[in-house]
């Protein structure tokens, strides 16, 4: 070892450089068991939270447990929350909500970072504003919605009468109440993705757009020919964990509509879920339900994953 | 800015591109702010409204009574001090669960490199795949009854702080920052006698502050905006976090005592993101995709 030759102090030698006089198999071990013990606290907290539960959900959904006494029942709770006439609505909810949130919560958030990036004036101020409320506690910014979405005081319906359109219900028409949380969602949720597409937008290089306009290429087939394709890797990742996030979504109903809604039209599946769990302490059925969302999902997170590591490199 | 963008500066140049980009930029900050801002400011002064003006229609846009009184009687009614102390002690320590353990975790994944260190990462990582909701139950049944130690953690900080550390996100981001430490920077310490504690605590640790930075940011945050979990886990009023206690109490207060009591649970998190925007917004970028 050359280095040792060089080091000032000479006193210490074993110590500087053990690998070149201990038995390697000690070495390895005693290397092993310094990194393991790094690694220990958080894999204890990994297998009694994370990894235990996961194979408890399995468990779960196919057992039953009655008196303290569990027992296998094989696909029983899978029948018994297909039986519920709340499933395929949940089911149908969920879909239409992922929608919507697709067509809102995925658009507006691009859309302002295509305008906000066009102004050389007040960015700054525009990013913040588009971040206040992510910044917000939940329940007050859900709460806040329930009170602009008053039939009565709200808002919204203040909002409409100037415009000298009809007032609407809101949260309590069964039409139109998923929407209604939807547009709370989006306005809660949308700075993330916005500064997320605002830095996409700005690695996109300017000479890029001046080829296209040497084209002919106008606004919008600037947008979709330039735009969009330099983003493409950023809009599928955001598409795909806009869907896993909202097929999950359980806090803006819950406390919007207090979770089913009128006519059960604001009913998710984690608020099915959330239910038989913590209502009807029917956790088989609970599980069954969160597995049948996981095997949904389990493709997406994979795609969103893989995608995700091909941006890495 | 110097790129250019989507509209041409030659066009912008001209007097009729000017005029455009002017109305333009005014009419989309008019937009933002009383898109943004309105519920805000009509959040903040209706807290200010008296019992009838609040719930009167038409809405008043400025209040036309004054009930500062409000703010106190929020304060009170819903015991907020506790609320929000309750808050800051989970945020806190669970920050310093995660800074402790994910960050040595990540650097034995990184740097110590242990026998099935791989294996161990890629099951951290498999954790991303599973919806978080789907293990909200059988995570709620293992708290009841922790394995092994057979304690229920209902209503004790341990069962905020302990399941925060299985952050996979956050353990994959710092080993991705530590793996771009060069390796000659550490063999260099390690010739001059440092263990593996003295190396991470001298020299990789003060090299990562800008990702520490951002993986703070996202443990704070993220038992600030929780709400699902600490629902479930902590039902002793006195134990509660902001979000879950102004929840299960906002109906039985006046509409206007409970507006102010969000107008003060929303001010904490409202200051500390103005006074660390920059901080904030570009560790958000930073961080990547997960917002």
């Amino acid at each position: 070892m050359p280095a040792l030759s060089t080091a000032p102090r000479p006193t210490a030698p074993p110590r500087t450089d053990p690998p070149a006089r201990t038995a390697p198999l000690a070495t390895a071990l005693r290397r092993n068991l310094t990194a393991h013990g790094f690694l220990i606290g958080a894999v204890l907290c990994f297998a009694v939270f994370s990894w235990y539960p996961m194979v408890r959900e399995f468990l779960l959904a196919f057992q039953k447990t009655e008196s303290g006494r569990t027992t296998w029942v094989g696909l029983d709770n899978f029948r018994t929350v297909a039986d519920d006439p709340a499933f395929w609505q949940a089911w149908g909810n969920t879909l239409l909500y992922t929608a919507l949130a697709l067509l809102l919560g995925f658009a507006v958030p691009f859309v302002a970072a295509l305008v906000i990036n066009e102004f050389r004036h007040g960015q700054g101020y525009l990013r913040l504003l588009v971040y206040l409320p992510v910044m917000l506690p939940p329940v007050a910014a859900v709460l806040l919605f329930k009170y602009l979405y008053d039939p009565g005081y709200g808002l919204l319906n203040e909002l409409l009468r100037f415009l000298g359109r009809p007032e609407q219900q809101w949260l309590q028409d069964p039409d139109i109440s998923l929407l209604a949380v939807v547009i709370a969602s989006t306005w809660m949720n949308m700075g993330g993705a916005t500064l997320i597409y605002l830095a996409a937008l700005q690695s996109i290089p300017g000479e890029l757009y001046e080829a296209a306009e040497l084209d002919g290429a106008g606004l919008l087939r600037k947008i979709w020919h330039v735009t969009i394709p330099q983003t493409r890797l950023v809009l599928s990742l955001m598409l795909l964990m806009q869907v896993i996030a909202t097929m999950q979504v359980f806090v803006e109903p819950f406390l919007l509509t207090g979770g089913a809604g009128p006519e059960g039209s604001t009913t998710t599946v984690v608020y099915l879920i959330y239910q038989y769990a913590f209502n009807f302490n029917n956790y088989g059925a609970a599980a069954a339900l969160g597995l049948m969302l996981l095997v949904l999902l389990a493709g997406f997170s994979a795609a969103y994953v893989k995608l995700s590591r091909a941006e890495d490199e | 800015m110097s790129t250019r963008t989507l509209i041409s500066p030659a066009r912008l140049a001209r007097p009729r591109g000017r005029a455009a980009y002017r109305a333009v930029l005014v009419l989309v900050l008019v937009l933002f702010t009383l898109v943004f801002l309105g519920p805000l400011y009509w959040l903040a002064s209706s807290g200010f409204k008296d019992a009838q003006e609040v719930i009167q229609t038409p809405p008043t846009l400025v209040p036309g009574s004054f009930e500062p009184a409000n703010y106190g009687r929020a304060w009170e009614v819903m015991d907020l001090a506790t609320l929000l102390l309750n808050t800051l002690y989970y945020a806190f320590g669970a920050l310093a669960f995660q800074l402790v353990l994910d960050v040595a975790a990540a650097y034995s994944l990184s740097k110590l490199r242990p026998v099935l260190g791989k294996a161990v990462l890629g099951m951290m990582l498999a954790t991303l795949m599973i919806p978080a909701t789907v293990l909200v139950v059988p995570q709620y049944l293992t708290v009841l009854d922790v394995p092994i130690v057979e304690r229920n953690l209902l209503d004790s900080p341990w069962v905020i702080w302990l399941p925060s550390v299985t952050n996979a996100f956050n353990i994959f981001l710092l080993k991705r920052f530590f793996d771009s430490i060069p390796q000659e920077l550490l063999s260099a310490a390690a010739l001059d006698g440092a263990g593996p504690l003295r190396i991470l605590w001298s020299i990789v640790l003060p090299v990562s502050r800008p990702i520490l930075g951002v993986v703070s940011i996202f443990a704070v945050v993220g038992v600030w905006k929780d709400f699902l979990w600490p629902m479930l886990t902590l039902p002793d009023p006195a134990k509660q976090t902001l979000n879950v206690g102004i929840y299960s109490l906002s109906n039985g207060v006046p509409v206007n005592v409970l507006i102010a009591a969000l107008t003060i649970a929303s001010l904490p998190t409202l200051l500390v993101f103005l006074v660390f925007q920059r901080n904030i917004m570009g560790g958000l970028t930073a961080g990547g995709l997960k917002g």
